[in-house]
């Protein structure tokens, strides 16, 4: 059986068991519509959500989640959060390639 | 095997790039854009544009993603990389792989970019594009280049503001207004800009400080006086930011603030200061091609010409009065054929 992976859209409830709880480090795209650059990033996101195994890979749309915003300081998006064991590894903010995606994400 | 040569390679896939890959295109060249980051440009993070003539509204998104795709479809190739290093090479006959083809290779000085036509015909003078792709060197060959890489937001030069983005600075308030809704925040600047961020955000937060460091706004008059009128909007002239203080998390609180007319430091609590005084280019890799001006402007008139044949410049990368989205389709337009006129000459 292939299983296809895919994004996965986490609100505050299931933040906990799709990211903290995860046992592959999961990156967070915290987005908005609203978001020109946000609307950018979108599809190379999903496209790594399709072909990366190793890390778990999360949208969260800050106007319908702003607690989980506020929660991790979100003050520019599109920003990246890369989890691991429950714990914030790595933040980044802005566009970037999909190269530079998989080099964050794989850090 | 015989290397692939292109009629034009276009550096940074804007308004300005894309529309010159679409007229490229559409004169049956065969042309590839290479772009760092993202195709789309400054344009991405305008919400709305209500000023392309014969689109009433559209987001700056949409108009990116419609125009990437037109070119996509007239058949442009587009690959994600920064281009590192241009060099002009000659050689007497076609470019091929293998020994008994005497190749000199040298950067491009301004003297002998100017070679003329006739001699560049007897020559077969193409460019080099050194380009990093995820790491790895390539090498692109072409026969023109048109630069259109932009511009990027000017910092204000605190000491660690680089640091602070996404920790209170930030360079767009219609991206990240929204975050500091009921909180103190304030903008830097005295363009049109920074007077239409500081209205942005006066809907959103409970006051905004619209720091100017000098007396006199350059905005528009009619947008100075809308903000005069808001309650929750205070300007502050001849004054500078000079820091930032940080909270326990690293997040901007309070900005120190030098009035020059009082000759006094101000204490603001501010949670995020949004930074719109103006832009500049990105140049630097292209320098020894180039003649720029002051501020890195690549010299370069109407007709996109720049000092060294077969390279062009458009759209906010060159010298110009006016920095729109109309100008810079124009200047797409214009170094296209200006190209594709080159390449039919050598």
């Amino acid at each position: 059986m292939v299983i296809i992976m895919a994004v996965v859209h986490v609100t505050a409830d299931n933040f906990q068991m799709e990211v903290l709880q995860s046992e592959k480090p999961v990156l967070v795209d915290f987005w908005a519509s609203w978001c020109g650059p946000c609307m950018m990033l979108g599809p190379v996101v999903e496209e790594l959500a399709e072909t990366v195994t190793d890390v778990k890979i999360c949208k969260v749309n800050v106007d319908e989640q702003m607690d989980l915003a506020q929660q991790f300081k979100v003050v520019s998006i599109p920003m990246l959060i890369l989890f691991k064991d429950g714990q914030v590894a790595a933040k980044d903010i802005g566009v970037k390639s999909k190269d530079e995606l998989l080099t964050f994400m794989h850090q | 095997m015989k290397e692939k040569i292109y009629d034009i390679l276009i550096v940074g896939a804007g308004t300005a790039g894309l529309s010159a890959a679409i007229y490229a295109r559409r004169a049956g060249k065969n042309v590839i854009v290479l772009e760092e980051k993202m195709y789309g440009g400054q344009i991405v993070v305008t919400p709305e544009i209500e000023n392309y003539p014969g689109i009433a509204k559209i987001s700056g998104f949409e108009f990116a993603q419609n125009l990437y795709q037109q070119a996509k479809d007239l058949g442009m190739e587009y690959q994600t990389g920064r281009v590192r290093e241009l060099v002009s090479k000659r050689e007497s006959q076609e470019p091929e792989d293998g020994a008994g083809h005497k190749k000199t290779e040298e950067k491009m000085q301004l003297e002998a970019a100017q070679i003329p036509a006739q001699e560049a015909l007897k020559e077969k003078k193409y460019f080099q594009a050194v380009v990093d792709i995820n790491g790895e060197s390539h090498r692109y060959l072409t026969k023109s280049v048109i630069l259109a890489t932009g511009a990027k937001n000017r910092p204000l030069g605190l000491a660690g503001e680089e640091q602070m983005i996404g920790h209170g600075i930030s360079y767009c308030a219609t991206c990240d207004g929204m975050f500091f809704r009921g909180r103190c925040v304030a903008v830097a600047g005295g363009g049109n800009t920074a007077m239409e961020d500081a209205a942005f955000l006066s809907q959103y937060c409970e006051k905004v400080y619209l720091i100017h460091r000098r007396e006199e706004f350059r905005g528009e008059q009619s947008k100075l006086e809308m903000l005069e009128q808001k309650e929750n909007v205070e300007i502050l002239r001849s004054c500078v930011v000079t820091g930032m203080d940080k909270d326990a998390e690293g997040n901007l609180e309070k900005l120190h603030v030098w009035d020059k007319r009082q000759k006094e430091e101000m204490i603001l609590p501010a949670a995020g200061l949004f930074i719109a005084v103006g832009q500049i280019p990105d140049n630097g890799d292209f320098l020894e091609f180039l003649s720029v001006d002051e501020q890195g402007y690549i010299k370069a008139g109407e007709d996109c010409k720049t000092v060294t044949e077969g390279v062009f410049a458009a759209g906010d990368c060159r010298t110009k009065g006016v920095r729109q989205l109309t100008t810079a389709a124009a200047d797409g337009a214009v170094a296209a054929l200006a190209a594709c006129e080159y390449c039919d000459k050598i």
